[in-house]
């Protein structure tokens, strides 16, 4: 340490150029901030002094934010603000399950692909391709209308939609990494295929997948509003931002905030994880080199 | 690159059989039985059996694949057993909407994008810069069918200056069309946009910092000719890709787009024809339109060919 003291002291120090320092800003945090708050308030909902977001008060309905009801109440009178808690849960259950799944798995079939290259490598992008041109919300509507309308056929529609592009983004990261020299010399070492892919491999393209896992996230939200707004998402009551927004929609004209309080929390979520996401991104982008 | 352009068309027909195999195995196993739906509650078994028989559900599935690709193959996709329409009808009759829509999504989005994306890169880093391309990020988090409601808000409920969800034919009246088409086309364009615009810039940025420009600028050529002669085209490539994709995806229909203004395109008749369990218009519906993605994503990487000479001479 004390070298280092010294070091920083001497003046030769002034004239090399001082690299600036990229910090991750305040908009950065205040993503994090909000995504911990989201998931907070998801998770103890139950313990929140909350009205029930089920009961009906068709005295009051369509009311708008009061001291009683802070968001104001929805077309059958229900509470917004515990809907919109509520909703989160089913928001970020989708959100995280979702992403999760189709990242392990097409992971899996993308260094597999990446690494061994041949006819698995031909299949497995075959196929990426062939789901790439379905029309994906035809194939969701399809899959959930033949499964049913649960929230983990919900779940399983979505990460089967993503798997392709996690698959595509693991292999193009794992044919970048098995020429180099390190790997190289694993092999030279003995190292089998497992212990290659799982030592040397996948913890270099692990934060690569872990900044594309948060965008997923963002993009997974969206989605899963897209389907309950369609009405073949989380199956009513539950309340879910998208059916929420559709429910809105009748009730532009007077009580747009019925609409507009779901709406708001589902961006500000998907912001935030695209923000946060964006920016570890930009941290692993190899093109910017060694940092 | 005859070459390349043949074992890529060779590669597509696999695709697009496996596209097909798949979408019949979805309509199959979904639950509702076609001819109870023709038929009516009241149907007696044998009536059910005899529709069975005359519509070929009583043959093993790959029976009936076969049986259907085999009519594709001879150009006859089908009719529809609910309502009697040919397939390729009622594709084509809802084709101009969508296309219409895609037109309008694409125009407006490089419209406003590539403007902003030039003045953005002139000056990376600028107050301007920072401004547009935070609004940029910001718009890709925004839900379409959240869009779609806000400017339904503020042009239909607040303003009323312009209709929600009557659509009308652009045959019938020119004007009151692109009335209707105004409000779906901007929620599209407006998600369309940012997409553009940060493509764009950031190869923008990167070919300013070329030699040539440099020398560009140091023949004393106008600012406006180097950025929009000499920049422009070589920054173009993954805009032409972007946009290729985009068109690509949206050949299919903008579902929501399409369900939330009530417009009759090609989306909303797949999703209506999963609903009715009318599998000829699904199978052949999707089937046309996995080619229709599959074709333009062909056609963008022999553009991305033709705009950069070292795939045109590298690959070759």
């Amino acid at each position: 340490m004390a070298a280092l003291d010294t070091a920083a002291n001497l003046p030769i120090e002034l004239d090399t150029p001082v690299r600036r320092r990229r910090g991750l800003g305040i908009v950065f945090w205040a993503a994090v901030l909000w995504i911990a708050l989201v998931v907070t308030l998801a998770i103890f909902a139950d313990l929140l002094p909350l009205a029930d977001p089920f009961r009906q008060a068709l005295l009051a309905r369509r009311a708008p934010p009061s001291l009683s009801h802070f968001l104001g109440t929805d077309a059958l009178g229900r509470d917004i603000l515990a809907r919109v808690i509520y909703g989160a849960r089913a928001s970020l259950e989708i959100g995280v399950l979702a992403p999760l799944g189709a990242t392990l798995l097409g992971t899996f079939l993308g260094m597999l692909s990446g690494y061994f290259r041949g006819t698995f490598e031909t299949l497995t992008i075959g196929g990426t391709d062939v789901l790439l041109a379905f029309p994906p919300l035809v194939l969701a509507l399809a899959i959930v209308a033949y499964l049913g309308q649960s929230v983990a056929n919900v779940i399983l529609v979505l990460a089967v939609l993503t798997v392709p592009a996690v698959t595509r983004v693991a292999r193009a990261a794992t044919l970048a990494i098995r020429e180099r020299e390190f790997v190289t010399a694993a092999r030279a070492l003995g190292a089998g295929p497992a212990r290659i892919l799982l030592r040397e491999i996948l913890p270099n393209i692990a934060p690569l997948l872990g900044a594309y896992f948060l965008l997923l996230i963002a993009i997974i939200i969206v989605a899963e509003g897209i389907l309950s707004f369609l009405g073949l998402g989380v199956p009513p009551p539950t309340p879910s931002w998208g059916s929420m927004i559709a429910e809105g929609r009748d009730s532009l004209d007077g009580a747009p905030h019925i609409a507009f309080i779901p709406a708001a929390a589902m961006f500000l979520t998907v912001l935030a994880f695209n923000l946060v996401g964006d920016a570890l991104r930009a941290l692993t982008d190899p093109r910017r080199g060694p940092s | 690159m005859l070459g390349l352009i043949g074992r890529r068309l060779v590669y597509l027909v696999p695709v697009i059989l496996a596209v097909t195999a798949f979408t019949f195995l979805i309509a199959n196993l979904l639950p509702g039985d076609l001819a109870i739906v023709m038929l009516g509650d009241q149907a007696t078994p044998e009536n059910v059996a005899a529709l069975h028989q005359k519509l070929g559900l009583d043959l093993p599935l790959w029976q009936q694949y076969l049986r259907w690709l085999c009519g594709v193959l001879h150009g006859d996709f089908g009719t529809s057993h609910r309502t009697g329409e040919a397939v390729l009808h009622a594709v084509a009759s809802r084709l101009p909407v969508s296309l219409e829509l895609l037109v309008i999504a694409e125009l407006g989005g490089v419209l406003i994008g590539v403007p902003l994306a030039i003045l953005c890169a002139v000056r990376p880093g600028s107050v301007f810069d920072r401004a547009v391309s935070g609004i940029a990020f910001a718009s890709l988090s925004v839900p379409p069918f959240m869009l779609a409601i806000l400017l339904i808000f503020v042009f239909a409920v607040q303003l009323r200056w312009l209709p929600a969800t009557a659509y009308v034919p652009l045959s019938q009246d020119v004007l009151g069309n692109l009335r209707s088409m105004a409000l779906p086309g901007a929620t599209l364009a407006l998600l369309e946009w940012p997409t553009v615009m940060r493509v764009l810039r950031s190869d923008m940025v990167s070919t300013l910092q070329e030699d040539y420009i440099a020398l560009a600028r140091a023949k004393g050529l106008p600012e406006r000719r180097i950025l929009l002669v000499h920049a422009l085209k070589p920054s173009s490539l993954t805009l032409v890709t972007v946009v290729g994709l985009n068109i690509g995806r949206l050949i299919g229909g903008a579902v929501i787009t399409e369900s939330i203004f009530a417009l009759p395109g090609i989306g909303r008749l797949l999703v209506e024809s999963i609903y009715l369990r009318d599998f000829i218009i699904l199978e052949g519906g999707v089937l046309l339109v996995a080619i229709g993605f599959v074709l333009v994503n062909f056609l963008v990487d022999l553009l991305y060919a033709v705009l950069d000479p070292r795939i045109r001479h590298g690959r070759a």
